[in-house]
C-alpha cells in the first residue's frame, strides 16, 4: 500500500485525517437472458413482463446458469488482469424479502469466478494511482417492490429478479472522494470496452456500495460505516465527504464509530444509519446444491481472452506513443470507446496532434453541452477530417475552420464544398490584403501613434484587417504587412 | 378378465399389447378401486375424469399401432410432483390450492410414454417423515393388518406413503415416489412392494418440488421388480433443466431381469450388523445372503466404518437444505396467506400456520445448523463426513464388489402413532440403513422378503454401484423368485 499522501488529509479539528475507501461495484450483465432463467434481462417492460417460473421461485424450479453471463465476467476479470478461477461455487445467501422470490440469493460467497486484479486509474493530469481488486463473483438481482400503487398493499415487480450482477469489490485503496470517482469512472470505462455491463447508472445498471472509514496518517484501519447503493458518480463524491467529515466529528469529539450499514440523502447531504451490525443479517451462506461447481478450462479462458478489444490502458499507451499525444490527451480520448474509434478515423494520415486538439475541445466540449454522445455527433470523422485538411493546407484560417465546424454540425453537407459556395476560402493575394490593411492605418491614426508606443496594439490592427476581410484574410499575411507599415 | 387391479404392470402392459383388454377398462378397475378405498386415504386429488380421457386416447393409440412403453397404464403420482394443471399440495397446507401451470419432468415423461394417472398420492408433508403420520391431509392407512390385531392402523412407511398403500392395496399398477433418506425404500418395505431410488441424477429433480436438493431423487414403487424396472427407463433420463441430472443413456432395465448371478460379488456390511437388531430381522438377512449363494453369487464380508455417522450427518445436511429450500414459501405469490401488522409478521403468521410440526421443527434445525458461529461445526463437518460416507462405498466398489445387501427397515410397520410421539428420533432412526445411499448419491432398491412374525411384510435392501441399477434388478429378481409370494391383503376397507 502506497504512503500517506499529506495533500489528500482532511483537517481536522485536532489535526490530519486520512479517510480510506473500499468499493463493492454491483454491475448488470449485459446478456440477452437472466443468469439461471431464459427470461429476458432488458431493462424496462411491464411489471412482471420478464418473469419465468425459475424468477419466481414456483415450487420444484431449478436454476441453469447461462453461458454468456459466465464469459462476461471471465472477460471482465481480464480486462482487471485478475485471476480466473476455472472453478468457482455458487452458494445460497438467505434472507426473507418480498422481491427475493427463493427466500434466497445465489451468489459466490468463499470461492469467486474472479480473484485479485488490478485497475490503474488516472485521478488528475499528474496523478495516477493503482486500485487492487479483490474479487469479482456473479450473483442474481432481486426485484423490486413498489409502495406507491396503493395505500394499503405493497406490489412486487420481478422483472430484475434473477438478472445478472457482477459485484466487482476493490481493496481498501483509495484515500479520497476524487480518486474513487475517478475509480469508478475507469471501471465503468473498462466495462463498457469489454461490453459486459452498459455502465448505466440511472437506470441502475451499475450501483456502488462505498466503505469508508478514517485514521491518523500512518495508523491501521479504523471502523469502516458501508454506504449502500450509491447511483451516481457525483453522490459517491458526496457521500464519501459527509461520510468522512461524520466521523472525524465523532472521533474528535471522543465518540467511536459503530459498524453499521449507512443511506447517503442527496437531498439533504447527509448519510443515515441504515442497520447496526447487530442488526445485520445471518445470511446463514451454504454451496448451492442445485448447482454444480462451475467449472471451465484455460482453453476457454484464452479463447475469451484472444477475442478481447484493446483494452483503455493499451490504447492509451499506444496513443501516446503512435500519435505523440500529451498523456492526458490521450486519457480523454480513450475514456470511450467510440471517442477512441472516431479519434482514430479522424487522425489517420492527417496532423493527429491537431486533430486531438479539435476532438477534445471542439467536438466533446459541443457534444457535453447539447448532451450528446459520440454516437450521436453531427459531425462525422471524416466532415472532421475535412476541415482539418482545410487548415493544413491553408486553405481557411482556424477561425473560419471554427465556424465552418458550426455550418457542418447544424446544417450537414461536404466542408471542402462548403468553402467553395460560400466563399470562405483564406485571401492570400497581398494586394487584397494590402489594401484592407491600409485602409484601416487611414481610419485610425491615433491608434497608429499609440501602437507605435506600445507594439501590443497590433492585436488590434490585425482584429480590424480581418473584419474587413470577413475573417478570411491569411493571418500571417496581415500581420506581416502590418508590422511593416505601422514600423514595429 | 375378473379382476383387472390383480394384473401386475407387465400383465397388463402385455394384455393392452394383446388387446386382451381395453385401457378403458383397465383404468375403470382402478378408478374403482381408488374411490373404494379412499379409507385408507392414499389419494390428496383423485382425477378419475382425467384418467379415463387419457384411457380413451390410449386405446386409440393402441388401435393406431402408436403405443408408448407405458400406454394405457394407471399410476398414482406422488404430490410431491408438479401436475399441470392439477392442485399440487405436498401435503401440505401452506401451498393452499396451488395449481401448477407445467408439469414435472419424471411425471411427463411417464404421460410421454402413455400412461395413465389417476391422481395424486398422500404423503409426509414436504416428505419429511417415515410413516406419513405428518400429511397435512391426514395419516394413510396401510392395507396390512398385525396377525389378531385389525384394530391397530398401520402405517404404510413415508414419506411415500401413499404411493406404497395404493401400490399394496392394488388401487394402480404403479406410483411415483421419492427418496431423501430412504422415503422410497422404507415405505416399500412396510408394504411388501418393490422401491428402487436410482442413482443421483439419474432422474430429473425439476417440477418436484424440493426438500434436499443434494439427496432428493425420483423413482417408482410397485409389486414387482420387473414393474420397478419398466417404470424406472421411463422415468429416468437427461433433462437440461436439471443440471444434476446425468447425460447418460437410459439402459433398458427389463433386460437385465432373469441375468445370470455367477461370479457377482455381494457385499454385507458389519457395521450395519447394529445393537439390538431383532433376530427376526438378522434372519431374514442370513436368509437373503442364502438365496444370492443359491443363485450363484459370491458373498463378502465388507466394512463401511463410517456407518453409525450417517444418520446424523443426514439429519444436518438434509434440513439445512430443507431450510432454505422452503423459504419461498412465503405467503406472497402463491399458496396460503395471513393477514399480518407487517411483512414479517406476514411470514411469520404465514408460515406458523402452513408448516406443521415436523416441518417447522426440520426448519429450525436447518437454520440453526447454518448459523454464524455453528456452520463449520455442524454443516462443513457433515459434509466431511458425508464425503468419508461415499468414499467408504468407493472403496468397497473398488475391491470388486458389485452390490451390497442390507436389512431395508430395522423391523416392520408400526401402527399409527407408535413412534416418534415423544421422541422424534424415534422415528429417525428408522432411516438407519437407508440414508446412507442417499448419502454417497448410489441407488438402492427395496426388495419384499417375508413377512414378520406379526404378519407384516420385510424387506431387504440392496446398493449398487453409480449407474448401476441394472444390477440391483438383476439381484432383486433373483430374491424376488427365491422368497415367500407375496399375498398382497384383501380389500377389508371396502364398505369399511
Amino acid at each position: 500500500m502506497s504512503q500517506p499522501a499529506p495533500s489528500k488529509f482532511i483537517k481536522g479539528a485536532t489535526g490530519d485525517w486520512e479517510v480510506v475507501i473500499g468499493m463493492e461495484i454491483h454491475a448488470q450483465v449485459t446478456s440477452h437472458a437472466k443468469l439461471f432463467s431464459g427470461a429476458s434481462a432488458e431493462y424496462g417492460g411491464a411489471p412482471n413482463d420478464h418473469v419465468s417460473l425459475v424468477d419466481a421461485a414456483m415450487p420444484g424450479m431449478l436454476p441453469v446458469i447461462n453461458e454468456e453471463c459466465v464469459r462476461q465476467a471471465v472477460r471482465t476479470g481480464l480486462g482487471l488482469e485478475a485471476q480466473i478461477n476455472l472453478r468457482s461455487i455458487f452458494d445460497r445467501k438467505n434472507y426473507f424479502y418480498p422481491d427475493l422470490p427463493q427466500g434466497y440469493q445465489i451468489s459466490q460467497f468463499k470461492h469467486p469466478i474472479v480473484g485479485e486484479g488490478t485497475v490503474i486509474v488516472d485521478v488528475s493530469p499528474s496523478e495516477r494511482i493503482t486500485v487492487g481488486i479483490e474479487r469479482l463473483h456473479l450473483e442474481q438481482d432481486a426485484g423490486k417492490s413498489l409502495h406507491d400503487l396503493s395505500a394499503t398493499e405493497s406490489h412486487v415487480d420481478l422483472n430484475r429478479s434473477g438478472v445478472a450482477l457482477m459485484e466487482i469489490v476493490s481493496k481498501p485503496d483509495m484515500r479520497s472522494a476524487e480518486e474513487a470517482r475517478a475509480y469508478v469512472s475507469k471501471l465503468r470505462t473498462i466495462l463498457r470496452y469489454i461490453g459486459s455491463c452498459d455502465g448505466n447508472m440511472e437506470q441502475g445498471s451499475l450501483r456502488a456500495d462505498v466503505n469508508v472509514s478514517v485514521r491518523r496518517p500512518g495508523e491501521g484501519l479504523g471502523t469502516r460505516c458501508e454506504i449502500k447503493n450509491v447511483n451516481s458518480i457525483r453522490f459517491i463524491g458526496q457521500a464519501i465527504e459527509v461520510e468522512a467529515r461524520r466521523q472525524i466529528g465523532i472521533l474528535e469529539d471522543g465518540g467511536k464509530i459503530d459498524q453499521e450499514t449507512r443511506l447517503f440523502d442527496p437531498g439533504k447531504g447527509e448519510t443515515r444509519s441504515m442497520r447496526s451490525k447487530e442488526e445485520a443479517h445471518d445470511y446463514r451462506y451454504f454451496p448451492d446444491p442445485d448447482l454444480l461447481p462451475l467449472e471451465f478450462d484455460q482453453a476457454f479462458v484464452d479463447a475469451l481472452k484472444a477475442q478481447l478489444p484493446e483494452l483503455p490502458d493499451a490504447k492509451r499507451a499506444r496513443f501516446i506513443a503512435e500519435y505523440g499525444l500529451p498523456p492526458y490527451d490521450a486519457g480523454v480520448l480513450v475514456m470511450e470507446r467510440a471517442s477512441a474509434d472516431f479519434f482514430e478515423q479522424t487522425a489517420k494520415g492527417r496532423d493527429a496532434k491537431l486533430a486531438a486538439n479539435w476532438v477534445i475541445n471542439e467536438l466533446f466540449g459541443r457534444l457535453n453541452k447539447e448532451g450528446l454522445d459520440v454516437a450521436q455527433s453531427p459531425v462525422s470523422a471524416a466532415a472532421l477530417g475535412a476541415i482539418i485538411d482545410l487548415i493544413s493546407s491553408d486553405v481557411i484560417s482556424g477561425k473560419i475552420a471554427k465556424d465552418l465546424f458550426e455550418i457542418v454540425w447544424s446544417e450537414g453537407g461536404d466542408p471542402k464544398d462548403i468553402v467553395e459556395s460560400r466563399g470562405l476560402k483564406q485571401v492570400t493575394d497581398t494586394g487584397a490584403i494590402e489594401a484592407a490593411v491600409d485602409a484601416v492605418i487611414a481610419a485610425n491614426p491615433d491608434k497608429v501613434e499609440q501602437a507605435k508606443a506600445k507594439p501590443t496594439m497590433l492585436g488590434w490592427f490585425v482584429g480590424q484587417v480581418m473584419k474587413q476581410t470577413g475573417g478570411k484574410a491569411n493571418p500571417q499575411a496581415v500581420n506581416d504587412l502590418l508590422k511593416q507599415k505601422l514600423g514595429v | 378378465m375378473s379382476d383387472l387391479t390383480l394384473l401386475s404392470l407387465a400383465e397388463a402392459r402385455d394384455a393392452l399389447k394383446s388387446k386382451k383388454i381395453s385401457a378403458l377398462e383397465l383404468t375403470r378397475a382402478h378408478v374403482e378401486a381408488m374411490e373404494a378405498a379412499r379409507p385408507l386415504n392414499c389419494f390428496i386429488t383423485e382425477t378419475p375424469e382425467l384418467a379415463l380421457a387419457q384411457a380413451t386416447q390410449s386405446d386409440a393409440k393402441i388401435a393406431r399401432g402408436e403405443a408408448g412403453p407405458l400406454e394405457g397404464l394407471p399410476l398414482g403420482i406422488k404430490d410431491l410432483y408438479c401436475s399441470k394443471g392439477v392442485r399440487t399440495t405436498a401435503a401440505s397446507r401452506i401451498l393452499g390450492n396451488f395449481t401448477p401451470t407445467y408439469e414435472s419432468t419424471v411425471s411427463g415423461n411417464l404421460l410421454r410414454d402413455g400412461a395413465v394417472t389417476l391422481g395424486k398420492l398422500n404423503l409426509d408433508e414436504f416428505a419429511m417423515g417415515s410413516s406419513n403420520e405428518t400429511s397435512a391431509f391426514g395419516p394413510v392407512i396401510s392395507p396390512w393388518r398385525r396377525k389378531g390385531d385389525p384394530a391397530a392402523k398401520i402405517v404404510p412407511g413415508g414419506s411415500s406413503g401413499g404411493s406404497s398403500a395404493a401400490v399394496a392395496a392394488r388401487l394402480c399398477l404403479g406410483a411415483t415416489a421419492t427418496d431423501t433418506g430412504g422415503s422410497i425404500r422404507q415405505p416399500a418395505a412396510f408394504t411388501g412392494t418393490v422401491g428402487i431410488k436410482p442413482t443421483y441424477g439419474r432422474c430429473s429433480r425439476w417440477g418436484i418440488v424440493a426438500f434436499a436438493s443434494s439427496l432428493d431423487q425420483a423413482g417408482p414403487i410397485t409389486r414387482t421388480v420387473r414393474d420397478a424396472a419398466i417404470m424406472l427407463r421411463s422415468m429416468a433420463g437427461h433433462d437440461p433443466r436439471d443440471t444434476t441430472s446425468v447425460d447418460a443413456p437410459v439402459p433398458d432395465y427389463e433386460k437385465s431381469m432373469g441375468a445370470s448371478l455367477k461370479g457377482r460379488r455381494i457385499g454385507v456390511p458389519k457395521e450395519y450388523r447394529l445393537d439390538g437388531l431383532s433376530a427376526e430381522i438378522l434372519a431374514l438377512w442370513d436368509q437373503g445372503v442364502a438365496w444370492l449363494k443359491d443363485a450363484g453369487a459370491e458373498i463378502v464380508e465388507i466394512s463401511l466404518p463410517h456407518t453409525k455417522y450417517a444418520l446424523p450427518t443426514y439429519y444436518i445436511i438434509a434440513p439445512a437444505e430443507a431450510s432454505s429450500n422452503l423459504a419461498r414459501y412465503d405467503g406472497v405469490r402463491y399458496g396460503i396467506r395471513e393477514t399480518g401488522r407487517d411483512i414479517a409478521d406476514m411470514y411469520e403468521k404465514t408460515r406458523a400456520k402452513g408448516f406443521g410440526q415436523e416441518v417447522r421443527r426440520r426448519i429450525m434445525i436447518g437454520t440453526y445448523v447454518l448459523s454464524a458461529g455453528y456452520y463449520d461445526a455442524y454443516y462443513v463437518r457433515a459434509q466431511k463426513v458425508r464425503s468419508l460416507i461415499k468414499q467408504d462405498f468407493d472403496t468397497v466398489f473398488a475391491a470388486g464388489v458389485d452390490a451390497v445387501l442390507t436389512p431395508a427397515t430395522p423391523s416392520p410397520a408400526f401402527a399409527q402413532g407408535e413412534q416418534g410421539s415423544t421422541d422424534p428420533v424415534e422415528m429417525y432412526l428408522n432411516d438407519v440403513f437407508t440414508v446412507t445411499v442417499n448419502m454417497a448419491g448410489l441407488p438402492g432398491l427395496s426388495v419384499p422378503s417375508g413377512l414378520a412374525a406379526n404378519g407384516l411384510p420385510l424387506g431387504l435392501q440392496l446398493i449398487g454401484r453409480p449407474f448401476d441399477e441394472e444390477t440391483l434388478f438383476s439381484l432383486a429378481g433373483a430374491i424376488e423368485q427365491a422368497a415367500p409370494k407375496i399375498d398382497y391383503p384383501q380389500a377389508w376397507w371396502r364398505g369399511a
